[in-house]
């Protein structure tokens, strides 16, 4: 039932693996709004996957039934060749799918540190009574994770904020704490929504940069949101373009940009 | 020393410790305002509520025995065992996380997202559902609470005052034990808080549900777990208090001490929930011993409301809780 047969490599001689997400012929709707219709595409392991479309087309909520957030009326989700049954966002999030978010949800009260931390749930295991007495194996996981985290950071270059109140930060250095907590759970998929917006060119180029440092480095499969057409075509692998909640095009970056849908899409042609 | 000093440090002293128990309380509040939003009117009557079953279980009380009776015409009370003070204490424990997974799953699962108010309200109403509830299950007589805490005149203060000033402190007991019991739920609480991974994933629903969810926290789990920390709560406040007075349904009203002790301390703050209540416990005591002469006494009544109203007007978040900064 699905094509998780061998990848490819790219053009920079990254090894992209088999399917890991395929959504089959999702439809999404809201009492009478269909925000998504009848879209079909697939993740493949270690790739850098885009989802773009111009304002409302349904991207948000294409990410929102990726994560759990929205349970689709029809359609099925396969994850790891496996069909997944509706599901609560906090399950999702502990088979290894971790995301940010468009306005950026922190814990505005804990700090930098705490806030990874958070991210880290999925790998501690022990339970509450374990750590009521904070003994033995809750003790040393605390410190194992603790030195997960702490690579996180290095690798972010946030040290200096680490025990600064996430309220107290600017916009920029707010997402890039997001992106740790999200990098801290080891996720099988990361899920961006517009990592990049309403950031200046400097920041979108950091930005950039570490989204694909994490994908070269830790090989992890990303998929994105975004409204920037030149940075999803610098980042991205393959790409998706929706328009009024459907699938207009699909392939690398090259065959999008030469698709008359797209083209129309973005440019404004008369909808018949 | 002049005497009117020595009264007034032996004043001050039970003072604080009269703080303990209101900040016992007063902690409940706060731990379930933090992590949910939700201030617990119920907090009160769940300390009621938990020594009623304690003493229940200790006496080996047959629950809901007038019911019974009243329905079949029996004549059973006891079961005629008598269960020791500590495994009774962890089975009123088990008693207080079923009530908190019933809380949760009944009534707070289905308020998600509603006005503070709605949410206020449901507190109210479970507030008087339990008084009742408590009712019919262990009758309504005042009982007698002892799980074997020393009672009565600690006599090495007073010995050692009697040779210090040549006038002897009169500290209880109880009050002592009840000092140290506090301080070390507190330590306990803030450990767990900060350094512990359900303690972080408390804070973090506290601050954002939606990013909670995505980093794989249960919501409905981390609600159960706080109801049922504020149940131990209410359960180390039911002892102290049912010791000291006898457990009857008047304790329920406790719950309104707590209140100018949460207006001064902040409703945010484990710390100042302690604090506030060491300066209203302290306050009432030397305010009566001072003036209470002139006023015809029973200032205790009204002086922590009074002090709270003073507190409001300079300053409404409380003296430690988060100062509220609204952008325009």
């Amino acid at each position: 039932m699905l094509d998780a047969s061998e990848g490819y490599t790219t053009e920079d001689g990254r090894k992209i693996g088999g399917v890991v997400m395929e959504m089959k012929n999702i439809t999404l709707r809201f009492g009478g709004v269909v925000a998504i219709k009848d879209i079909s595409f697939d993740i493949r392991e270690g790739e850098i996957r885009a989802i773009i479309g111009p304002n409302g087309a349904g991207k948000s909520s294409m990410l929102n039934v990726i994560s759990g957030f929205y349970n689709p009326q029809e359609g099925q989700v396969f994850y790891k060749g496996d069909l997944r049954p509706p599901m609560k966002p906090y399950q999702v999030a502990r088979q290894g799918i971790a995301r940010t978010f468009q306005n950026i949800a922190l814990f505005d009260g804990m700090s930098v540190l705490d806030n990874i931390m958070t991210g880290r749930i999925r790998q501690m295991e022990a339970g509450l009574f374990a750590q009521a007495i904070w003994k033995g194996k809750a003790e040393r996981e605390e410190v194992e994770n603790r030195e997960a985290v702490e690579k996180i950071i290095d690798f972010l270059e946030i040290q200096h904020i680490r025990k600064t109140p996430v309220g107290r930060l600017p916009y920029g250095l707010k997402k890039r704490v997001e992106l740790a907590r999200a990098l801290a759970a080891e996720p099988s998929i990361l899920l961006l929504d517009e990592p990049m917006a309403g950031m200046n060119v400097e920041e979108k180029e950091d930005m950039s940069r570490f989204i694909l440092d994490v994908n070269d480095e830790f090989g992890t499969t990303i998929a994105l949101i975004e409204h920037d057409m030149g940075v999803v075509m610098d980042l991205s692998d393959r790409v998706v373009v929706m328009d009024y909640g459907k699938k207009i095009g699909d392939g690398t970056p090259d065959e999008v940009r030469s698709n008359q849908a797209v083209i129309d899409a973005y440019l404004g042609v008369a909808h018949d | 020393m002049p005497e009117q000093l020595l009264w007034g440090m032996e004043v001050f002293l039970n003072g604080l410790m009269a703080g303990v128990l209101y900040a016992l309380v007063a902690l409940g509040f706060v731990l379930i305002f933090k992590a949910s939003g939700i201030f617990n009117f119920s907090q009160g009557v769940m300390a009621l509520f938990a020594a009623l079953t304690l003493v229940g279980i200790m006496e080996g009380q047959v629950p809901f025995s007038h019911l019974i009776n009243a329905v079949f015409g029996t004549e059973i009370h006891h079961f005629g065992w008598h269960v020791p003070a500590l495994a009774a204490i962890l089975l009123t424990m088990v008693v207080m996380v079923l009530l908190a997974w019933l809380v949760n799953h009944f009534i707070f699962r289905h308020l998600v997202n509603q006005e503070p108010i709605i949410l206020f309200m449901a507190t109210i109403g479970l507030a008087y559902f339990l008084e009742g509830f408590g009712d019919i299950m262990w009758g309504a007589d005042i009982k007698k609470l002892d799980v074997g805490l020393p009672q009565g005149i600690n006599g090495t203060i007073d010995e050692v005052t009697y040779n210090l000033f040549g006038y002897g402190f009169f500290i209880d007991n109880l009050d002592l034990w009840a000092t140290f019991i506090a301080i070390l739920l507190v330590i306990g609480l803030v450990l767990f808080a900060q350094y512990s991974k359900h303690g972080r994933a408390m804070r973090a629903v506290a601050d954002d549900h939606q990013a909670a969810l995505s980093v794989g926290i249960s919501l409905n789990f981390i609600w159960v777990m706080v109801w049922s920390l504020a149940g131990f709560v209410a359960i180390v406040a039911g002892i102290m208090w049912g010791t000291k007075s006898g457990v009857q349904f008047s304790l329920s009203l406790i719950a309104l001490k707590a209140l100018p002790v949460l207006m001064l301390g902040g409703f945010t703050s484990i710390p100042g929930a302690i604090v506030g209540g060491l300066i209203i416990g302290v306050g009432e005591k030397l305010f009566e011993f001072t003036f209470g002469g002139m006023m015809g006494g029973a200032t205790e009544n009204w002086f922590a409301y009074v002090l709270a109203l003073i507190v409001l007007v300079f300053r409404p978040q409380g003296l430690f809780g988060e100062k509220i900064i609204e952008r325009v």
